[in-house]
């Protein structure tokens, strides 16, 4: 990279504890949405604005402060065979979206205060007595999951059930998901798991089944929940080559220290240019 | 306006009844017969919803940019007045630093959402996050400006203020342009794209307001420095100006066509080109204070704020702009290690004839369309 590192919060596999994650297969989700409902229990997440979208049963729309869990209903028109003009068959995807606990993580990054902090499970979590609500997390966040809490003032999101990890349970949602389309474990573990599913499921004539955020060298270095979803990420709402944005910090900082530069030449030179004359 | 990264119209499926993904599922032309292929016409998106979250701050910080840019740059111009023994000038420019520097942390604690927990801000010191490292600016432009100010404008510790001034044009460069790392460094493609320039911008409108402060506060006869510095700013504002929205392409619409920030941005750079005018026809003597001039400079800086952000909110609402340039990247690389494993394999028969192996460069790792600029690391 360039001349200086910038030190990053990140998760130390020296640790004993191992990195714990979700793996979402979308291809076992049905809908119930018992994760929305089981997260919004345990984490006493207020109500969120209703919405509601085309024929579907999505009526919670994006994840953000009040909505940690969110089902995504895609229904559309699909040729069931060759020569159909997509009136006869309709496919229906869900998924259950969440943070991403990334491994870069920018909203713990460009957090000014250090409420957002790595776990020792190498999840992303905020520290409500801390957070001041400056809202930088917000834009930060390539994936538009964090927000702020309008009457509240503060920045909030899936802690992946902090509390009870350190209890050694599991999140609320995994453990209401009745398809274990939301699984809970060890990352190491999980991504084995969905190596072998996707194949399985290529295999079976699954064309667009694939894993997202699964791999360690994207733009984020991998998510602690990731997912298998069964066509393009954007079809879902999830960007599809998403990065970490302080990657480029080092060049933004030399950009900006040049700048400065530039502006204290320029009041020398206006300066300088008045006592030559 | 269809271009190459398929920008137009994108998430304005307002009405939303079935995710775009239905009719657009325009393939990436395949690229059959190894031409250059041309990325999907619309990027698909769920029911037309923004990707990111929509940025919650409020008035206060862009006028907070603008303010605490003007600071920051009148704080050298103070020094150098001072130096040269420009009594007025240095009383202006102190009093428009130490101004600045107190309206500042007024606007950007009332945009907390927890104003009371504004200390926070100074319980640590993170490089990776512009807005720690100019909030410990910030407060320490505060203080050396006051001393400044003080042996300025009241004369009292001379040899402190002294020092103050010092560390206030030290402090002060940086507290006009960091706020333009913090924008850059976020997910908003308007913003972050837009990093090698947005720093510039912010030099330039800081030093056109620094100017237009100092010029209605000194006396034409004492006010040469301010003048020639409000040339230097308006060109170098509106020089970055144009660049960042010509390296943008279509990330940059939000800039230049349509909606609210456009609208804004004409104005900005009209008034900045209309300050820059007046101040360079009057550059070598004025007698009377170029007041037009100084509030056109004033107004075109804190209009050209006003439009950046504006343009990162449009920006951040426009799902086509975050998965436009991030599915051409996908595109381009899937379609290189296509190109590797087929260039592989006719390889293979050859391998004993033809010892170089395959020939294709991977260039997995560069980003394709234009809209994506190669990184500076």
């Amino acid at each position: 990279m360039s001349g200086f590192e910038l030190e990053i919060d990140l998760y130390d596999s020296a640790d004993q504890q191992p990195r714990m994650g979700f793996f979402t297969d979308t291809s076992l989700c049905i809908g119930c949405k018992a994760c929305e409902i089981a997260c919004k229990e345990w984490n006493d997440v207020p109500e969120a604005d209703l919405v509601h979208r085309g024929m579907s049963m999505d009526n919670t729309g994006t994840l953000g402060a009040d909505t940690w869990r969110h089902v995504a209903f895609i229904e559309e028109r699909q040729p069931v065979e060759l020569g159909d003009d997509g009136a006869g068959g309709l496919r229906w995807l869900m998924s259950s979206d969440v943070c991403k606990h990334c491994t870069h993580a920018a909203c713990l990054e460009v957090c000014p205060t250090g409420s957002l902090f790595r776990t020792e499970f190498g999840t992303v979590v905020v520290q409500e007595d801390i957070c001041n609500g400056c809202g930088y997390c917000v834009p930060a966040c390539p994936f538009g999951v964090i927000d702020k809490r309008k009457e509240d003032g503060r920045a909030w999101k899936c802690t992946l059930c902090y509390d009870r990890l350190k209890e050694d349970q599991t999140p609320a949602c995994a453990q209401a998901c009745p398809t274990h389309s939301i699984q809970f474990g060890e990352l190491e573990d999980l991504r084995d798991r969905a190596q072998k599913r996707v194949g399985d499921l290529v295999e079976k004539g699954e064309a667009g089944a694939q894993l997202y955020l699964a791999d360690p060298s994207d733009g984020i270095g991998g998510a602690g929940a990731f997912f298998l979803l069964l066509d393009d990420p954007e079809v879902y709402g999830l960007p599809p080559d998403p990065k970490d944005t302080t990657a480029e910090l080092p060049g933004i900082w030399k950009t900006t220290a040049l700048a400065a530069g530039t502006l204290l030449a320029s009041v020398l030179g206006a300066a300088f240019a008045g006592r030559s004359r | 306006m269809d271009g190459d990264l398929g920008l137009a119209g994108g998430g304005q499926d307002s009405r939303g009844d079935r995710p775009r993904s239905g009719q657009a599922r325009a393939r990436s032309g395949g690229g059959r017969d190894g031409g250059p292929t041309v990325p999907r016409a619309v990027p698909r998106s769920y029911y037309g919803q923004p990707i990111l979250n929509k940025p919650t701050w409020t008035w206060e910080i862009p006028v907070y940019f603008f303010v605490g840019g003007m600071a920051g740059a009148s704080a050298p111009l103070a020094l150098v007045a001072s130096l040269q023994g420009n009594r007025g000038l240095a009383r202006a420019a102190s009093a428009a630093a130490l101004g600045g520097a107190a309206i500042s942390p007024v606007l950007l604690i009332s945009d907390l959402g927890r104003p009371e927990r504004f200390l926070n801000m100074l319980r640590v010191f993170k490089p990776t996050s512009p807005m720690s490292v100019g909030s410990w600016i910030l407060a320490s432009f505060g203080p050396a400006v006051a001393l400044g100010a003080g042996r300025e404008l009241l004369g009292i510790l001379p040899r402190l203020g002294r020092a103050g001034q010092v560390a206030g044009a030290a402090l002060g460069p940086g507290l006009s342009t960091y706020t333009a790392a913090l924008l850059a460094n976020t997910a908003v493609p308007a913003w972050h794209e837009a990093r090698r320039e947005l720093p510039f911008v912010f030099a330039g409108s800081s030093l056109a307001s620094a100017s237009g402060a100092a010029l209605l506060l000194t006396a034409p006869v004492d006010a040469a420095i301010p003048r020639r510095m409000g040339v230097a700013g308006a060109v170098l504002a509106l020089g970055a100006t144009a660049t960042m929205e010509h390296r943008l392409g279509e990330l940059g619409a939000p800039y230049h066509e349509g909606g609210a920030a456009a609208g804004v941005g004409r104005a900005a750079k009209t008034l900045m080109a209309t300050g820059g005018l007046i101040l360079a026809a009057r550059a070598r003597r004025g007698r009377r204070r170029p007041v037009l001039g100084a509030l056109a400079l004033l107004g075109g800086s804190g209009l050209e704020r006003w439009a950046i952000f504006k343009a990162g909110v449009a920006s951040a609402a426009d799902p086509a702009a975050t998965v436009g340039p991030q599915r051409a990247h996908r595109n381009a690389e899937e379609r290189a290690v296509a190109r590797e494993r087929r260039s592989a394999a006719s390889a293979q028969p050859a391998a004993a004839a033809q010892p170089a192996g395959p020939a294709q460069p991977a260039g997995s790792s560069q980003p394709a369309g234009p809209v994506q600029p190669a990184r500076p690391d």
